[in-house]
């Protein structure tokens, strides 16, 4: 198992990660080192195996469409954001320009 | 300042204050007292709430003198992981990506322990994002074991575990994902509890691995722990993975003895695996459970080496899902830049820590395309696998017993560089974790100068049987563990 620089600069990618050239060079050997360990589990996971996602078997917890609570007032609810503007989330340019 | 009333357990506070002894404001004050003499030490608290825990106690002594009802914790101090949304509280699961962030509600258990009269400290420190084993991965400060204080409290409740041993609190908090109450307490000389899952609502948890992450209780005693839990657990329509069977009582589950009981020694735990001053501390104290009747057979969990690797594939992969919420826009911080995908991958490498850029990394990574099978899909076989074991070994013991973790507490900063010899501490953590079952740590001797912790596993919801075997050895052993040794917290007489 190794991973290069690139490698994880992909994976950081996917993970929204802006990680600069030193974490790449740490992250490498370490992420390399814990994913060899981890693929111990193929020594023992046979095909006949069926997976587990959860500790009980739970199927979706349904309830009447009806009001159940007050929702949270709008200031509330924007009082914890970093922008915001007439009680909406404001973020910078979203799309690419032109 | 009467330190003495530190030192009593949440049952002898309760009845003094029963009695006219002390008042529930005279507890308070006790408490915060200590916490604001010796925290410099500990370092065990990231917010404190004494205006509000004096005036929760002023309202306790008014209905008390009033005749009124009062709740089973009333007056009793609490501490409260920061993991757990505190209304109007700052909550920052240890981590700069939240510094500053007030909740606008509390989580189910914290309501829970409101209602019960329990007057809430402050929240203690905690690794990030619950993410470690010695509450080294804190953004904001480190945490010290009252035993030795060079050494780690464990993790990831090491602030709550530090500040019920360092007599701060005589209750805390705390959530376990794969040991994260059972190594603390272990470290700490304390008793920490996990539940089984979905006993304890994860509404209002700062969200780390869903499928594990539960909340329990630390105590100085089973009782103070078991009386903490039993308020917060119970089923709640706000967490659809809330177990709906009605609770039973955890503190009437104590009494009764083990004669008679199966206990389980995990062969596999009993090996190489941990310390000898660990194994012979556990060794002991099975020991005693047999002269106390008890029929102690050996069972094997076949599968248990493969629970950490599954362990530290599924905690991660969840986590970074999880933690996508974190992106700059509702809550937490905000790194300018042009764009939103610059804004939010910039705010995510500036909030977090190393750890948890690098449980998001192995979790992106084993839920990527084409490693989806290989990593998280065998994962996931582990898992069943693990819970057959388990089924196996409960068919012929009552409750299950091992090493709470390898080693006494250790060094801090001894683990801080090598990532995956912090994870071997989970070790004989994660199997309970993976399957889902109630555990717990039970103090029953000592490595050196250093507390060791027994663990206890039960069956789906057999708490109470698993309860009534530590408080019965506890009884038994009747250990000092006020800390101690020339590197302890200085202790109030």
């Amino acid at each position: 198992m190794s991973l290069s620089p690139d490698d994880v600069r992909h994976v950081a990618r996917l993970a929204q990660l802006d990680l600069d050239e030193d974490e790449l060079v740490t992250l490498a050997p370490q992420l390399a080192a814990i994913l060899a360990y981890a693929e111990k589990v193929g020594e023992v996971a046979a095909d006949d195996v069926p997976p587990t996602a959860h500790p009980f078997p739970l199927r979706n917890v349904f309830r009447d469409d009806e009001d159940v609570a007050e929702p949270l007032p709008r200031e509330v609810v924007v009082a914890n954001a970093p922008a915001e503007q007439d009680g909406q989330f404001l973020v910078p340019r979203l799309l690419g320009e032109g | 300042m009467d330190t003495a009333l530190t030192t009593l357990t949440a049952a002898e506070l309760s009845a003094a204050m029963g009695r006219g002894d002390c008042t529930a404001v005279e507890v308070a004050q006790a408490h915060l007292h200590r916490i604001a003499a010796t925290d410099d030490h500990t370092g065990a608290w990231l917010a404190m709430m004494a205006d509000e825990a004096l005036a929760t106690a002023a309202d306790v002594d008014a209905r008390r003198a009033a005749g009124e009802a009062l709740g089973p914790l009333a007056g009793i101090p609490v501490a409260v992981k920061d993991v757990m949304c505190t209304r109007g509280v700052t909550t920052t699961a240890g981590s700069r990506m939240l510094e500053g962030f007030v909740p606008p509600y509390d989580a189910t258990v914290v309501a829970r322990l409101r209602a019960a009269d329990a007057v809430l400290l402050g929240k203690t420190n905690m690794d990030e994002f619950a993410m470690g084993s010695s509450t080294e991965n804190s953004a904001f400060k480190a945490c010290h074991n009252p035993w030795d204080l060079r050494t780690i409290p464990g993790g990831s409740s090491g602030g709550s575990a530090a500040a019920v041993a360092a007599r701060q609190a005589p209750i805390a908090t705390g959530t376990d994902t794969g040991g994260s109450i059972r190594q603390p307490a272990a470290v700490t000389g304390t008793v920490g509890i996990k539940p089984t899952y979905g006993r304890a609502s994860r509404y209002g948890l700062i969200a780390f691995a869903s499928s594990l992450d539960q909340a329990g209780t630390f105590g100085r005693t089973v009782h103070d722990a078991a009386l903490g839990l039993e308020v917060m657990c119970g089923h709640d329509p706000k967490d659809s993975t809330s177990i709906p069977e009605p609770m039973t009582s955890y503190v009437d589950a104590l009494d009764g003895g083990v004669e008679g009981l199966r206990v389980g020694v995990v062969r596999d735990f009993m090996g190489e695996g941990a310390a000898p001053g660990v194994r012979a501390a556990v060794t002991g104290a099975i020991d005693r459970l047999a002269a106390l009747g008890a029929e102690v057979v050996e069972v094997s969990l076949p599968h248990a080496e493969y629970g950490l690797p599954a362990y530290y594939l599924i905690a991660p992969s969840e986590a970074s899902a999880n933690l996508s919420r974190y992106d700059g826009v509702r809550y937490g911080l905000r790194v300018d830049a042009p764009s939103t995908p610059e804004m939010m991958a910039a705010s995510r490498a500036a909030g977090f820590g190393a750890e948890v850029k690098r449980r998001v990394m192995i979790g992106t990574y084993a839920l990527s395309a084409g490693y989806f099978d290989a990593y998280y899909g065998q994962a996931q076989k582990v898992r069943t696998l693990i819970i057959r074991d388990f089924e196996a070994a409960f068919a012929q013991a009552d409750v299950l017993l091992g090493p709470t973790c390898p080693t006494a507490a250790f060094p801090l900063g001894e683990k801080a560089a090598d990532p995956l010899a912090m994870y071997l501490n989970d070790v004989f953590a994660v199997p309970a974790s993976l399957a889902g079952l109630p555990a717990m740590s039970l103090p029953v001797g000592f490595d050196g100068d250093l507390p060791v912790g027994l663990q206890l596993i039960g069956p789906m919801l057999g708490e109470a049987v698993m309860l009534r075997t530590a408080a019965t050895l506890e009884a038994d052993l009747d250990l000092d563990l006020t800390p101690r040794g020339p590197n302890a917290l200085e202790m109030p007489a």
